[in-house]
């Protein structure tokens, strides 16, 4: 079977798939994995690019994806003007003054000579500057987070259109990858992948504890739509009209059309991301980064600034992923911190680029898709395999009990053997790179 | 009097935790540098590795109690930790056998094992949940302290009191034997020999007639000791969460490479360094400083450097830090 062919095939089954769910099950949930498919196929192409493309081992998807989603709350959210009278110039001062610490540090290394005088100054600094930025930044953070409590206490967005938080997430996401790409990056692969593990980590800690940002475990709930709302549908006449002339109940009509509107947003960012991945692939730029990630040394002596590189398809890659996110938190309409696990963000991407095939912009999408679909339907699956097991039992009987009761947890064993096989009798994935 | 307080305080909140702390921390940064140094890549697999066989103890000290077994004032755990150290074996010779061997004979680039080691912690996480349920499980029994706060003042006389709990006891005891029978093997054994030699320089070793396999077989038995017996201390001193092993990869690591990967002291120091850093700086210091500072200069604040939500943050900065200055560690470990 030809290139095409294949990929074609592959396509319609994952189309079969969720119309087949759309016919069987609902069409909503349908519509929901459609939705979501969308998502995990843009932060499968981030990762792609950064593996794929490059080589490099992130596993601190989560981190890029809950930063975009706290983009969505900073872009979108109306600002509580209480909150910033109170405190938010102060707030701002005090992560003003702590980089300057910080930047006055590496300044200060960099100007003197090394010996006891500079360890001395750089301890001065580093010491005076976070008691100096605290002093400022909780006073700030105490007068905030009193104003309203229940449901306000933080300093609100800048009520912008929803729209702009995804490329605001993007650039949120890609800062931080610099941060790490500056100090990673360049040392050997293994330090790359733990230092994205403990900066994901961070992200979540600070989304959780900073409430004078996005509210923590509190929660943000509410957040503008780009899409209309379904009661408004359901209260507009023409629709209800069109709505019934089709033969559909105009409630799950109005669900149905929401979730559209969604999926032809996301597709649109899907198919630009793609083409845009596309075009990078085959460009003299995509050579280069698959003969960095083939040979560094060779590549290194052709003259190629390889950490450089790395950092710029580093900073790429994430950016992508902190798309992707700030576009899950607007569909959730809700930014949860507790929510962000990295078995679920940064695990199961990795699984999508493996299985549709690394270095595979197409193979990346399909294995977005193709792996939601399957983390999905496995929990119904393994519940319905774990009664069919235990229907010999008796009712009642311990281990019955047990075994319906942790049919959840098949998700992770069947996501991790997916990943082990395909690794192992497959490990170019479905898609394999050309 | 108020100095001596002050260091009761100290001890009492920030030593002996942190000392048993840095000693779990330890025991699992030795097996991940043990590994690395053998098998020469990063295991992910370790947290969910110590998971497993403190969930296999577990299920063996919940038996004994039911059988009215108990092993007096130490918690049952202990005695049933041989066997869940058995079944740790039994599960990383499995893994081996069926997932990192293959990559070894084909001579796969380190990053693949990795990946592989990405799958084997999902299917170890999903087990062990699938067995033991996501849930908080405490299992520690028996005297729950070596000394408590409230006869520790009445011995002294002094106003803070001075709590150690068995756990961080037998932490540290634990610790101190098994990291001394574990440099008495890698420096006195034949066996030990031919797996330090077989880190230093595989050519070399295969050269001299070392079994390849025998080495990375005996390695996996002594890593799944070692994450078993730290899974289960930590465990007995806080309590068994699948979620909250997995997250112990982060400061694990970090102590591995700030002690230098592949070094067994780099580890052990690593351990301690990533420890004692982490209960320093989450420390609330009022309670020390209240005794230390003239009464017109109490601080009014708690005076914590940061909030105990941040205690990672700490683990990678302090990471950070080494990688930039010592990119090897402590230690001079490997940079392959």
């Amino acid at each position: 079977m030809s290139d095409t062919a294949k990929t074609t095939a592959l396509f319609t089954l994952v189309a079969v798939l969720i119309i087949g769910t759309g016919v069987t099950q609902s069409w909503n949930s349908a519509l929901l994995i459609l939705n979501m498919g969308l998502i995990s196929a843009i932060m499968a192409l981030g990762v792609n690019l950064q593996w794929g493309f490059a080589g490099l081992f992130n596993v601190g998807v989560m981190g890029f994806v809950a930063l975009g989603g706290l983009a969505t709350v900073i872009v979108s959210m109306p600002p509580t003007t209480e909150a910033w009278a109170a405190g938010g110039l102060r707030v701002l001062l005090g992560l003003v003054l702590g980089a300057a610490t910080i930047v006055a540090a590496i300044l200060t290394y960099k100007a003197m000579a090394p010996g006891r005088r500079r360890t001395l100054a750089l301890i001065v600094i580093l010491v005076g500057g976070f008691f100096l930025f605290r002093f400022v930044f909780d006073g700030g953070v105490q007068s905030i987070e009193a104003i309203n409590p229940s449901v306000s206490g933080y300093l609100g967005g800048l009520g912008l259109p929803v729209l702009l938080s995804w490329p605001v997430g993007g650039l949120l996401a890609a800062g931080a990858a610099w941060i790490i790409g500056k100090t990673a990056l360049g040392l050997r692969s293994d330090y790359l992948a733990i230092a994205t593990l403990g900066i994901a980590e961070i992200v979540i800690a600070v989304l959780k504890n900073e409430e004078w940002l996005s509210r923590g475990v509190k929660n943000v709930n509410g957040l503008p739509r780009p899409v209309p709302n379904e009661i408004d549908l359901q209260n507009d006449p023409a629709f209800v009209e069109r709505a019934t002339s089709l033969g559909i109940d105009p409630v799950t009509a109005s669900t149905l059309y929401i979730k559209l509107g969604y999926a032809v947003l996301f597709a649109v960012v899907l198919v630009i991301l793609l083409v845009l991945a596309q075009r990078a692939l085959h460009s003299p730029w995509g050579r280069m980064m698959r003969a960095i990630r083939d040979n560094e040394v060779a590549a290194e002596a052709m003259g190629k600034d390889v950490t450089r590189r790395h950092l710029q398809v580093f900073i790429l890659g994430s950016a992508i992923c902190g798309i992707a996110g700030a576009m899950m938190t607007t569909l959730d309409g809700q930014l949860v911190p507790t929510t962000y696990q990295p078995l679920r963000f940064t695990f199961l991407i990795w699984v999508m680029v493996i299985v549709g095939g690394s270095g595979n912009n197409l193979g990346a999408v399909l294995g977005g898709f193709l792996i939601w679909f399957l983390w999905v339907q496995v929990e119904p699956m393994g519940l319905w395999l774990m009664q069919t097991i235990t229907s010999g039992m008796s009712e009642g009987y311990w281990l019955r009990e047990h075994l319906l009761e942790s049919a959840a947890h098949m998700r992770l064993l069947t996501m991790g053997l997916i990943l082990l096989l395909v690794l192992r009798f497959s490990p170019r994935g479905l898609l394999p790179e050309r | 009097m108020d100095i001596l307080n002050a260091i009761v305080a100290l001890s009492n909140f920030v030593l002996v935790p942190a000392i048993a702390y840095g000693s779990q921390l330890a025991l699992g940064a030795l097996g991940v540098t043990l590994i690395y140094g053998i098998l020469r890549f990063s295991n992910f697999a370790h947290g969910d590795t110590m998971a497993f066989g403190t969930m296999a103890t577990i299920l063996v000290t919940w038996a004994l109690q039911a059988a009215g077994v108990s092993f007096g004032p130490l918690p049952t755990a202990l005695l049933a930790l041989p066997l869940g150290i058995a079944a740790c074996i039994l599960l990383v010779l499995g893994t081996d056998r069926l997932v990192y061997r293959f990559y070894r004979e084909v001579k796969a680039k380190p990053i693949i094992l990795v990946m592989a080691s990405l799958g084997v912690m999902f299917i170890l996480n999903g087990l062990v949940r699938f067995i033991i349920g996501p849930d908080d499980q405490r299992f520690a029994d028996g005297e729950r302290f070596i000394i408590t706060a409230r006869d520790f003042k009445e011995m002294t006389g002094l106003q803070e009191g001075l709590a150690i709990k068995t756990t961080q006891g037998i932490t540290l005891v634990t610790a101190i034997i098994v990291v001394a029978v574990l440099f008495w093997f890698l420096n006195r054994t034949r066996t030990g020999k031919s797996m330090r030699a077989y880190s230093d320089n595989e050519d070399l070793a295969l050269l001299s007639g070392i079994n390849p396999e025998r080495v990375v077989m005996v390695t996996w038995m002594i890593v799944a000791a070692l994450a078993t017996i730290a899974g289960v201390l930590y465990g007995l001193d806080k309590s068994f969460k699948a979620f909250t092993y997995f997250q112990l990869l982060l400061p694990i690591f970090a102590s591995a490479i700030v002690g230098g990967l592949g070094s067994p002291v780099g580890a052990i120091a690593g351990g301690f360094v990533i420890a004692f850093s982490e209960v320093f700086v989450t420390y609330a210091w009022k309670k020390v400083l209240v005794y230390l500072m003239p009464e017109n200069l109490e601080p009014s604040g708690l005076v914590q450097l940061l909030s105990t939500d941040y205690k990672f943050a700490i683990s990678f900065a302090i990471l950070l830090i080494v990688l930039l200055f010592r990119p090897t560690g402590l230690f001079r470990g490997k940079s392959v």
